[in-house]
């Protein structure tokens, strides 16, 4: 999970942010590189990453056996 | 049909079917009031989560904004749905599985504390009621345009459509309306952007269209950059919003702000299991994507277009400005909502719209404002008549040294000898350009009237998701919670539907005046939540150690020194001229803007709360215990 924050921190801060001008020197069609990361790319990127963990976490809860059984009603619904 | 009736009917026809899904699936009893008895799919809760999560701010302002600030406007554009990777990853997960109704009763306990609970829910209305005026400041957009009417009469039709709307149902209608309003809202905004992009560069998918040519081969981008350049502006492709550090904290404002919002990880309870959960996020960030994608493209098309309506041809040329005589009927009507201004500042009947950085049309304006204020204190009887007689004779004063002074410095610049004195589009309201844009691009008449549909669909969906916190807030935690647990369910309901009229009305208020554009109003919302919902929830659930103190403590600090800063540069509780330091580079503390001080706020809620919880004792075993549970998969 942790490489997935930095993936998450690396397309919006870092391309997005801190080192745009130097992927702006880079053109992608008629884009330059670190304006499409900025406006467009980090956009794709955080659905693809939000979906890598749903998938990592099914993966985990079959692996320890909880993906079969419903979620109980919670236990603690009396009021602070 | 003209755009008037096709507005009428469109706007109607999707009323209809939102009240009536309200009232079909009226809440009855207090559990499906919040959170619609926990048994919605994880598509529908997307798509509602994506409903609510877009508002006024999405739709109406963003694209707005980032039509003017270029890549500056990235900012709203990464933290609004980075936040959301944050949210999916970190908290949603966990709250669901700890299974309590709101965010406050999740604080009150991990933090085995009344006070903790209470501290929350004030710092959750502060947030929200912040969050609905600029929704409201986008509803008073709308219905202006559309009525025809000033922006304060629009303002106040808006708070009576909200409250008529969101007092009448609960969660649950409002889960399943908000699945229509999705759909309104996303048709509303890709149709004109397809059109446009059509248009423009002859690709249908304002994405790709975004990176393609216009008519002679240049790109969209390189062509933007240029005919705003010639006209004084920053480079759109390049504009940085302050410094790159206020871009920093900007973004990362909205995106932990989005991760503590409590009207959306209310959405996160409603769903029945742990699994579900995770996937709702996801496809709610899917069909925001959908959105947000196509937003820089409406944006960049849009200043082209309106750049190129009014400088019709080459900067200099006598006939390079269009004749405000023949001003296209858009301009007319925006003309009548007070949103849009021109002032013929050197009278030749056409219109200049360039950036001046000498403030020569500015001053101006401001000479003018001096100018008629003082006119109004003269005519009118009352005793303090004198002394505003004599303030406004100051301010006329001060306007005319900065007119001379702007004059000299205007006459070095080239616009000087093309025989322009200054910006004449002395108002251009930036909440206007996404309504706009279809009949700037001259779309048919159903495509505007799809917009302000979209709009309303927007800036209504969210405000009634925040409504019901506010309300859930008031009732649930305040009331049942701690004031008067014997209270009845009916009682509950009715305290909530007065908590929501109060909200409103707190809304609409602020929002005759409000602090900035629905976006930014909405940027510093997100600002307050950064600073102490969202760290509180992460403490909460990743720091065993963590006590009541601590969090307590960071919380106040959080939220304090947020509001601070944003009360002393846009005026405390934003009432114009109550600010002691101006909303100016000179006066940001690290260039920081006060919209983007969320983040700072929130580091200083983590360092306040570690430092506090270290010198008190640890809580309890049993809270240790329940930290323990939450993070455990599964159960």
């Amino acid at each position: 999970m942790a490489w997935l924050l930095a993936v998450w921190f690396l397309v919006s801060y870092g391309c997005g942010i801190l080192f745009v001008d130097e992927l702006n020197k880079i053109s992608l069609g008629g884009f330059k590189l670190g304006f499409w990361m900025a406006q467009q790319g980090s956009i794709y990127v955080f659905v693809v990453l939000i979906f890598v963990y749903v998938r990592l976490m099914n993966k985990l809860d079959q692996k320890y056996g909880f993906d079969k059984e419903d979620e109980p009603e919670s236990d603690n619904k009396e009021d602070a | 049909m003209d755009v008037k009736t096709w507005t009428y009917i469109i706007v109607g026809i999707t009323f209809a079917l939102y009240i009536g899904i309200a009232i079909w699936s009226r809440a009855k009893s207090t559990s499906e009031f919040y959170v619609a008895g926990g048994g919605v799919s994880p598509l529908a809760n997307g798509m509602a989560t994506a409903a609510d999560w877009m508002s006024a701010a999405s739709f109406i302002s963003m694209a707005g904004l980032i039509a003017y600030s270029g890549y500056g406007g990235s900012v709203f554009l990464m933290g609004w749905t980075g936040g959301y990777v944050l949210l999916a990853l970190l908290l949603a997960p966990y709250l669901r599985k700890y299974g309590k109704f709101t965010v406050p009763e999740f604080i009150g306990e991990r933090f085995y504390s009344k006070t903790a609970r209470v501290v929350a829910v004030v710092c959750l209305i502060l947030v929200s009621v912040t969050y609905v005026i600029g929704q409201m400041k986008g509803v008073g957009v709308v219905f202006s345009r559309f009525l025809e009417t000033d922006y304060n009469t629009g303002l106040f039709i808006g708070m009576g459509i909200v409250f008529f709307y969101a007092v009448l149902g609960g969660m649950k209608g409002i889960t399943y309306t908000q699945i229509v309003q999705y759909v309104v809202l996303i048709f509303a905004y890709t149709v004109p952007a397809i059109f446009i992009s059509l248009q423009l560069t002859g690709n249908p998918i304002p994405q790709l269209g975004l990176g393609g040519d216009v008519t002679g081969g240049t790109p969209l981008l390189a062509k933007l950059d240029t005919v705003i350049q010639d006209l004084g502006f920053n480079q759109f492709t390049t504009d940085v919003m302050g410094s790159k550090l206020n871009m920093f904290m900007y973004t990362l404002s909205l995106m932990i702000g989005t991760a503590g919002l409590p009207h959306v990880i209310i959405r996160f309870f409603t769903v029945p299991k742990v699994k579900d959960a995770r996937l709702s996020a996801g496809y709610a960030l899917i069909f925001i994507a959908i959105l947000y994608t196509t937003a820089p493209a409406v944006a960049a098309m849009a200043r082209l277009n309106l750049t190129q309506t009014i400088q019709t041809g080459k900067v200099g040329a006598l006939e390079g400005n269009l004749e405000y005589e023949k001003r296209p009927e858009w301009f007319k009507n925006w003309e009548k909502t007070g949103l849009l201004e021109f002032r013929d500042w050197n009278q030749d009947g056409r219109i200049q719209y360039y950036n001046d950085p000498s403030g020569l049309g500015e001053a101006h304006f401001a000479l003018e404002k001096a100018q008629a204020q003082l006119a109004t204190a003269e005519s009118s009887k009352d005793q303090d008549a004198a002394t505003l007689i004599a303030e406004t004779q100051a301010a006329i004063i001060v306007a005319k040294k900065q007119i001379a002074t702007a004059k000299t410095k205007h006459a070095k610049t080239d616009f000087a000898q093309h025989g322009w004195q200054g910006n004449e589009m002395v108002k251009v309201d930036k909440d206007i350009i996404v309504l706009a844009n279809p009949e700037i691009a001259k779309l048919p008449g159903w495509v505007i009237a799809l917009v302000v549909a979209g709009g309303l669909a927007a800036a209504l969906s969210t405000a009634a998701g925040l409504l019901l916190a506010i309300a859930s807030a008031v009732s649930h935690d305040l009331l049942k919670g701690i004031m008067r647990p014997d209270i009845t369910e009916k009682e509950e309901l009715k305290a909530s539907r007065i908590a929501m009229v109060g909200a409103i009305l707190m809304a609409g208020y602020f929002g005759l005046n409000p602090p900035d554009f629905a976006a930014g109003t909405v940027a510093i919302a997100f600002g307050l939540a950064a600073s102490s919902i969202f760290p509180v929830l992460m403490m909460g659930i990743f720091s065993k150690r963590m006590n009541r103190q601590g969090a307590i403590a960071g919380m106040i600090a959080g939220i304090g020194v947020t509001l601070l800063y944003v009360f002393q540069h846009k005026g405390i509780m934003f009432i114009p001229g109550t600010s002691f330091l101006g909303d100016m580079n000179e006066n940001w503390f690290f260039g920081i803007t006060p919209n983007a001080f969320g983040a700072v706020g929130a580091a200083v809620n983590f360092a306040v709360a570690f430092a506090v919880s270290k010198t008190s004792a640890p809580p309890p075993a049993e809270v240790q215990e329940l930290v323990e549970r939450i993070r455990t998969p599964g159960d």
